[in-house]
């Protein structure tokens, strides 16, 4: 079963994050999922209202199934080129 | 090498203090992203998929020795210790922090670089031929001219909001090594019968989603029209160029719906009221200009040094690097020198700050501290010694700088893609390290002969895949990444559009097809001497189409 969480961009460094239970977060495991339309709209809100209190840049939901990106983009997103694995997230072996 | 004026200093200058305040009221929360984003893109600072990205423009590939050790610093100071040198011969980072990019800038603009019109609807970085200057058999340097270029298009205020961004390439050999078939403004400097010295102007060449080979607009134009002559063409793309799809934006969109002799009288009209106005190229500005390019000095030598000879002689892996990046120099006694960025399993055009200051320490030591950048994603050194190829190469070889791959199989033109860019729909680096490893061995690549492999992870083409002999194009279906294969394409001075073959291949499956169409040609080819691209004219697609998709 699908569901969906949020990222963005942080605005300082531009390094991929995801909406948390308390913030804004590095690691996909830790984000917030909405399990359900009503869910995913109000992630999608607080997206919007965080965008505007420029802590992120570019927010928007993805797709997540059995806690991995369903798009191949997000997964290198979450982790980092795969061509380089000592860079993004991969190199410090969090996921 | 080009110096700053007072007008540059002051320019690039000013517009590090803009920008510095531009990002403080973004970080203090007083502007939003939609307001900031046109903003930082006219610094040439993206948003990619992992991070900030900084394109910094290399002027007509032209680099000095300093030039190349401040980039290496900026790869430590603020990046992860690389640069990726792109196919337009400029340089990218790829995890810059925003907070930082102002002082990146400064320490950018001491050395007389800047990111400005390195990205948005602007006339981009201009680009040229990487043997500016040293190629046998120039009309005249193009890098004058592309200065001139350069000041004239630089913050123009006409031509800061085009209908889609404008590249312009320059190139004075008949052999084209800047691809100006596939520019919206190509410039060929030529002789015409007399022995004067002008241009041949080609308009409306691109890639893309729409690929089209450049049609000449005027067979020779005089020296001193140039600047109003590019004015009368870009002011008609800005009037009439679509600005309601951006994919139908670009100037070779116009050329197209308007034919080309529409498009030639619209312009030699708008050229009447141009010429002999403000932008004329008085003399004096250009023997300025061209000063600053005089040849470094050379000593009198002859070709055929007994060094090279003898460890070409001793050294079979010497040889082969010579034959294959070592090209011939204008200047008895010198060569040309080309340094691939593309090891074995390597990332296309990557280079670590160790590497941007061996070439750095290297050309001052062989090359008087010139560098230049491909728009192959290679390095070259423009004047080095024909006796001092061999202890340049050992030198290069410490840093693993030697591969003998120029203009082969392992000489693999890659975008980003997926790995690092927001617009990739798949990856194109792990592909050409999968290839770049089928090829590893050289005396095989030596064999096959000239071949460009060129891979592009999305319908932009930054890879160059519509004019790669070989060219792989990424696309996602259904999640997976595929890639479809073009053939017949080349960016020389015969360009051609290549053609796709038939369905796309799976990711694990493309580098075995690669081969399976490598192979398909040594089978055919008539002698040694007939390469890739001729046998691909002469065959037709046919017989790659069968040992493609005979098994499928």
């Amino acid at each position: 079963m699908t569901y969906k969480i949020l990222t963005a961009n942080r605005l300082d460094d531009g390094l991929v994050v995801y909406l948390g239970g308390a913030g804004w977060t590095a690691n996909i495991d830790a984000a917030q999922q909405a399990h359900d339309d009503n869910a995913a709209a109000a992630l999608d809100y607080r997206g919007k209202q965080a965008a505007m209190r420029n802590e992120v840049a570019d927010p928007y939901l993805i797709d997540l199934d059995d806690e991995q990106p369903v798009r191949w983009r997000e997964t290198i997103r979450a982790n980092g080129p795969t061509v380089r694995a000592d860079l993004g997230y991969q190199a410090d072996k969090r996921i | 090498m080009y110096r700053y004026d007072e007008f540059d200093h002051t320019v690039v200058r000013e517009r590090v203090v803009q920008f510095r305040e531009q990002v403080g009221r973004r970080l203090a929360g007083e502007i939003t992203e939609d307001e900031f984003k046109p903003l930082r893109l006219m610094n040439g600072l993206y948003l990619q998929l992992h991070a900030y990205m900084l394109r910094v423009a290399i002027p007509y590939g032209t680099l000095s020795s300093r030039q190349m050790r401040t980039l290496a610093h900026i790869a430590r100071a603020y990046d992860k210790g690389y640069g990726h040198f792109t196919t337009r011969q400029n340089i990218q980072y790829n995890w810059p922090k925003l907070v930082d990019v102002p002082d990146l800038l400064d320490e950018l603009a001491k050395v007389e670089m800047h990111a400005l019109q390195t990205s948005g609807n602007c006339i981009r970085n201009v680009t040229a031929d990487p043997y500016a200057g040293v190629a046998a058999g120039e009309v005249e340097d193009p890098r004058i001219y592309a200065e001139i270029i350069r000041q004239w298009s630089t913050l123009h205020p006409e031509f800061t909001f085009l209908p889609r961004k404008f590249k312009i390439a320059l190139t004075g050999t008949d052999t084209d090594r800047a691809a100006v078939k596939l520019h919206d403004i190509g410039i060929a400097i030529i002789r015409d019968e007399n022995g004067a010295i002008g241009f041949r102007i080609d308009v409306g060449g691109g890639q893309g989603r729409t690929p089209i080979i450049a049609q000449t607009i005027r067979d020779f134009l005089p020296k001193q029209d140039l600047l109003p002559y590019l004015e009368a063409i870009l002011r008609v793309y800005n009037m009439l160029g679509r600005r309601d799809n951006i994919y139908k934006a670009r100037i070779k969109i116009l050329v197209q719906s308007e034919g080309l002799e529409r498009f030639t009288e619209l312009v030699e009209e708008e050229f009447t009221h141009l010429k002999g106005g403000a932008v004329e190229l008085p003399q004096a500005e250009l023997d300025r200009i061209r000063a600053y390019f005089a040849a470094p000095r050379y000593e009198t030598l002859d070709n055929g040094s007994k060094e090279l000879e003898s460890a070409r002689q001793a050294d079979e892996e010497f040889a082969a690097w010579v034959k294959t990046n070592v090209d011939t120099h204008k200047q008895p006694g010198y060569a040309i020198v080309n340094i691939s960025l593309k090891p074995v399993g390597g990332i296309p055009g990557d280079a670590s700050a160790e590497e941007m200051e061996a070439v750095a320490d290297l050309a001052d030591r062989y090359s008087f501290g010139e560098i230049r950048v491909t728009h192959e994603q290679n390095l070259t050194l423009p004047s080095v010694q024909q006796s001092e190829l061999f202890s340049l190469w050992l030198g290069l070889k410490i840093h693993g700088l030697a591969t003998a791959n120029i203009g082969h199989a392992g000489d693999i033109i890659a975008c980003p893609g997926l790995d690092y860019c927001n617009l990739a729909n798949a990856r194109s680096i792990p592909v050409a390290q999968a290839i770049s490893r089928k090829f590893e061995n050289i005396r095989r690549q030596h064999d096959i002969g000239r071949l460009t492999i060129n891979i592009s992870g999305c319908i932009n083409a930054c890879g160059h895949h519509h004019v790669g002999n070989i060219g792989l194009l990424g696309v996602e279906k259904n999640g997976e990444e595929f890639y479809q294969i073009t053939l017949g394409g080349r960016a020389d001075e015969n360009a051609e559009i290549g053609r796709i073959v038939g369905p796309a291949f799976s990711y694990d499956d493309v580098p075995g097809a690669v081969e399976t169409v490598v192979e398909t040609y040594l089978q055919q080819r008539e002698d040694n001497d007939e390469s890739f691209v001729d046998a691909y004219a002469r065959l037709g697609a046919t017989p790659f189409k069968e040992a493609l998709y005979a098994t499928r």
